[in-house]
């Protein structure tokens, strides 16, 4: 990639350049996020898990959980942490929207 | 439509700048005027095949300069466009601004916001800390006005409330400054005034803000306001002087009181 002008002096192809390193490091977290829960569930679908109607499979069992990814260094993959969610009232369940 | 533009360049507030003269091509007229820019810039950084930025060897790479949300609302862009701050059309911003306003063949001369108080920081891009800094001399309110339901409990009179939003509507992009042959920030400072005054939990601290904003504005370096009136002119929210006009009853009365 090409970045014109200097570092260290005021430079807003840097800043451009800056933004197009963060955007891509965002876009592989999400793809490592989304590698790793093997289900379907709400705006994220694996094609593996689906139902015969082409609906969401949900793992509620293994994946009631945010992921949150802790960074380890430039050349290290990040770390999961897993912000557990316990559902006392309402229980989430599988959802038909076609009928 | 084909244009020749002269842009100002500079390397940094110490270094001296001068005009480059660019040329363009093929700009339709629907293209925003900084879209134009940046077909310039993409024109000089493919010219340049990898060389690095040199201001002695004439001015190479693309012109800095400075914009956000291209919609006309944050203050960001700051273009003096033959001799206009945000060039020729009224109430808008330079992001706001089309190449349709212009002619085929026209030679557009583009400048950065001119004053003591807004070093260069490389070429079209000025440094206005100075803003953030009389605004926070005074312009807010230190009072705890509570929650929405608190707020609303206090009626005020529809114009009041009307007025305020009138000054409130000031971006803070500094085309008033810019415009103003004394280079004053009064346009800016009574549009803070203003809008906070007009407002009961403004008033409480409105002699106090009025001398504070003035005394900073003044340190600062801007220039003292003679009335011209061209930075109502040229204000891209059609601030009008209005305010300063309260602004300067509120000094005063606040010195008098001292």
């Amino acid at each position: 990639m090409y970045v014109p002008g200097e570092n260290g002096e005021f430079n807003q192809e840097v800043e451009k350049a800056l933004r197009l390193v963060d955007f891509l490091e965002l876009g592989e977290l999400m793809a490592r996020d989304a590698l790793n829960r093997n289900e379907s569930c709400g705006g994220h679908f694996r094609v593996e898990y689906q139902t015969p109607e082409g609906e969401a499979l949900r793992d509620d069992k293994n994946y009631a959980y945010v992921a949150v990814w802790e960074y380890k260094g430039e050349d290290h993959a990040p770390v999961m942490h897993k912000e557990e969610l316990h559902f006392e009232v309402a229980h989430p369940a599988q959802r038909n929207y076609k009928d | 439509m084909n244009l020749t533009l002269k842009v100002w360049r500079q390397k940094d507030a110490k270094t001296p700048g001068a005009f480059e003269t660019y040329k363009v091509e093929g700009i339709s007229p629907d293209t925003s005027f900084l879209e134009m820019l940046d077909i310039l810039n993409n024109k000089l950084i493919h010219e340049d095949g990898g060389a690095p930025v040199d201001f002695n060897k004439g001015c190479r790479g693309p012109v800095a300069f400075d914009h956000d949300c291209r919609e006309g609302i944050c203050g960001m862009c700051s273009l003096f466009i033959n001799g206009e701050a945000h060039g020729p059309d009224s109430e808008i911003t330079t992001c706001q601004l089309h190449m349709r306003k212009f002619k085929d063949g026209d030679t557009i001369t583009i400048e950065p916001w001119r004053s003591a108080a807004f070093p260069v920081i490389r070429d079209l891009v000025v440094e206005r800390q100075a803003f953030d800094k009389i605004l926070q001399a005074g312009g807010f309110v230190s009072v705890n006005t509570g929650g929405v339901p608190d707020a609303n409990a206090i009626p005020i009179p529809r114009d009041d409330a009307e007025e305020s939003m009138d000054a409130a509507a000031c971006i803070g992009c500094g085309a008033c400054v810019a415009t103003c042959k004394n280079g004053s920030a009064m346009l800016f400072v009574a549009a803070r005034v203003s809008s906070l005054a007009k407002l009961p939990q403004g008033r409480v601290e409105g002699a106090r803000r009025a001398k504070a904003m003035v005394a900073r504005m003044d340190e600062l370096g801007f220039g003292n306001c003679t009335n011209t009136q061209a930075c109502q002119m040229e204000c891209p929210k059609g601030i009008s002087i209005a305010h300063i006009a309260r602004l300067n009853r509120e000094f005063l009365s606040a010195k008098f009181r001292d």
